[in-house]
């Protein structure tokens, strides 16, 4: 077998060990791919160019492959997060539900589309495909922070005491 | 571990248990914990250890009445009388606490006798009784007995045997008969084979496998390991959604739980038989709950369908026989094998049989997760276990089956529940979604919303599936806003047909379902649409028109 070199880690930020040790974990193997993605994710909180280019470079996979993958799951994000996030699920209870009309009334207040963030970088609106907690439908995310049975006035409120924080 | 240890451990559990007077359970369960139940035990805990009762706070699983959420199940010691507390807050700690030696505390009981009645818990039987984290109180509740009686006094073949026997069928939609999975992966030559369970929920509106996982972990894993002795596998994978956080850290607790207890790893129970589970999490994509998306997914690629034969069975991950089912099927396991096949197949109806797990949510009264026995009327689970509409308005149909099933209307409630009987009115049993909705929903839209869904799920793959639903979603647009003509709704129904008999896998062939499931029991919300830009539900873009003009216009025409 020739020999391999690895990579040089990125930085000296101590995450990227964290996601060398997911690496490790597997043996470096190509089906590690999306493990090591979801670390990569879960500690800088989304994936950029070279993230993606050190762990197919690691793992050994084709660029377009770890780029196709990282494109196809929703989980996924190639942009910097918000300081905020407020997901409102869409799922069919909650769409049933009125999930629309908050999607709509965030979009009003904000001035940006679902998917989108606000210009300042402030507070991001998404939709998520159901979270699983159809019994406390309508249900959106705060922050990660799960909050069932929302009425549009108690979500634009979130939304203000975020503004208005920062 | 023997029968013996397990019932030193169960013995063990029980006597620390039988030092309590009470035992006060506290739902944290994904929906009771985003109303701070967290915090609402802690309360209760520190009431406990103030007051100087012996009590026992802990936490337990999904108790299944999430409307009614946050809740507290006491069950005293030396009586049977358990009380279910609905919509505990932290500040209620106190009175809930002081109420134990005296009259309950009338304000927050459940009065809900309705919405158990009826109900049958094998799946659920521990979940709300136990901390999902301990694995010796899933021992003191008769668990992992299956597992040492098959491996210590039961071949392979026998245990596949009493799985055929039982009647059990795959739970995650498909319906497939279980015990013939299981035998066609037994009888497959392979190297190494794999067991995988399949805990990718992404059917919008079901959350069954979730709380599954997050109340009663063990059960699943004690049902793997079953699966991969009966079938001869030595390594199993839990794909699970990264949207379920806390049911991806309890599972994970629970798996090292058990290695702990040498019921994963090396020689299991003293015998040769070797197994352990290692987690993947899914990255959000629906398509990845088909099982061949799946595999792609767990070898790291993107989650892509690819034609069967060959089944997963004789070449599936890594090209090795693999066997796949879903969540709920493996947590039917160790009560098939601990009470016996002859049980289960007494319980539901000719040809399915046993119980199914059912997440009740839309509009009404009573949302959470029920466990009924197969057979039973859709009447008798909206309405009575369901409590019905609420706000007085009226009930238009139920969706089962995600944006794979169909909507059922009123006339079809007298349908007893099981798999033949919902394809036969065009739906289907699905992982078990079932979403009920009034008449403040508009079909047109409905339909419209799952092929939005399908649409944006679509792998891209194969040309049937990533372009006819675009198409079609444009057609149901149209119709929505009141643009449609007659012959859109004859392309539409014609693409219906073109998509569901040329896609690749069962994302694509089921997507057309929703709109002919609508067409067929709501056509007239359709036409109402095209010929007089009339949404009745007021929901579309196309606006609502009074009788008088709608009269007018039918006259015009």
């Amino acid at each position: 077998m020739p020999a391999y070199s690895m990579p040089p880690l990125p930085s000296d930020d101590k995450r990227w060990r964290i996601v060398n040790g997911t690496m490790r974990r597997h043996g470096y193997t190509r089906h590690a791919l999306i493990e090591t993605l979801h670390t990569v994710q879960s500690s800088f909180g989304y994936l950029d160019e070279g993230a993606i280019r050190f762990v197919a470079k690691s793992l050994r996979v084709p660029l377009s492959q770890a780029y196709g993958v990282a494109t196809f799951y929703h989980h996924f994000s190639l942009k910097a997060p918000s300081k905020h996030t407020c997901t409102v699920c869409i799922g069919t209870a909650c769409y049933i539900k009125g999930a629309d009309k908050l999607v709509a009334a965030a979009e009003k207040q904000l001035h940006i589309k679902a998917g989108k963030s606000t210009p300042d970088g402030n507070i991001a609106l998404m939709t998520a495909r159901c979270v699983g907690a159809c019994g406390r439908a309508p249900v959106m995310l705060a922050d990660e922070e799960l909050v069932g049975l929302i009425e549009p006035a108690q979500m634009l409120e979130q939304l203000e005491r975020w503004t208005i924080h920062d | 571990m023997t029968s013996e240890e397990l019932l030193q451990i169960a013995e063990n559990v029980h006597a620390e248990h039988a030092k309590f007077d009470y035992e006060v359970n506290v739902c944290m369960g994904t929906g009771c914990m985003s109303q701070h139940s967290d915090k609402l035990k802690a309360a209760l805990t520190k009431e406990a250890v103030t007051s100087g009762k012996r009590c026992h706070v802990r936490q337990t699983g999904c108790m299944g009445l999430c409307a009614a959420g946050p809740l507290v199940l006491v069950d005293p010691a030396h009586s049977e009388q358990e009380l279910l507390y609905g919509f505990v807050r932290e500040s209620d700690a106190i009175e809930v606490m002081s109420s134990l030696d005296a009259a309950p505390v009338e304000r927050l009981l459940t009065h809900l006798e309705h919405y158990f009645e009826g109900q049958e818990h094998i799946v659920l039987e521990n979940s709300g009784h136990i901390d999902p984290e301990k694995i010796d109180e899933y021992i003191a509740r008769d668990g992992y007995q299956a597992l040492v009686m098959a491996l210590t006094e039961m071949d392979p073949q026998s245990v596949i045997d009493q799985i055929s026997k039982s009647g059990l069928r795959g739970r995650g939609g498909g319906g497939y008969p279980t015990g013939l999975k299981w035998g066609t992966v037994a009888k497959s030559v392979g190297a190494l084979k794999y067991v995988i369970c399949n805990g990718d929920e992404g059917d919008p509106g079901a959350f069954m496998d979730r709380s599954v996982l997050e109340s009663d972990p063990q059960r699943v894993i004690e049902g793997m390991t079953i699966a991969a002795y009966a079938v001869g596998a030595s390594k199993g994978y839990a794909y699970v959604r990264a949207e379920y956080p806390l049911a991806v850290s309890r599972l994970t607790a629970s798996l090292r739980e058990a290695r702990r207890r040498g019921l994963l790893g090396n020689n299991i129970c003293g015998t040769a038989f070797s197994f352990d589970i290692e987690i993947r999490l899914g990255a959000g994509a629906f398509v990845c709950g088909e099982e061949t998306a799946l595999i792609a997914s767990i070898e790291g690629q993107r989650g892509q369908p690819r034609p069967r034969p060959p089944y997963p069975a004789m070449s599936g991950l890594w090209g090795l026989p693999t066997l796949i089912n879903n969540v709920e099927t493996f947590a039917n396991i160790a009560p098939i094998i601990r009470k016996g096949a002859d049980w289960y197949a007494g319980i539901g109806t000719d040809k399915s049989k046993g119980t199914k797990v059912f997440a009740l949510t839309g509009k009404i009264t009573n949302t959470g997760l029920i466990e009924i026995p197969m057979g039973m009327p859709l009447r008798q689970i909206v309405f009575d276990i369901g409590g019905g509409v609420p706000d007085g308005r009226k009930f238009k149909a139920v969706q089962t089956g995600g944006p794979s099933g169909g909507c059922i209307p009123e006339e079809h409630l007298d349908l007893p529940v099981s798999y033949e009987a919902l394809i036969n009115v065009g739906s289907m049993m699905g992982s078990g979604g079932m979403i009920v909705m009034d008449d403040t929903s508009c079909m047109v839209n409905v339909a419209r919303f799952f092929m939005e869904f399908c649409m944006t799920e679509s792998c891209g793959k194969c040309i049937p599936c990533r372009a006819g639903t675009a198409q079609m979603f444009g057609i149901l647009s149209k119709i929505c806003d009141g643009k449609a003509s007659h012959a859109d709704l004859d392309l539409l129904i014609d693409l219906c047909d073109v998509v569901k008999n040329t896609s690749l896998c069962g994302l694509g062939m089921t997507a057309p379902n929703p709109v002919l499931s609508t067409l067929r029991y709501f056509k007239h919300e359709y036409l109402e649409h095209i010929d007089h830009q009339h949404c009745r539900a007021g929901v579309c873009a196309c606006g609502t028109k009074d009788a008088a003009l709608l009269a007018a216009e039918e006259v015009t025409a």
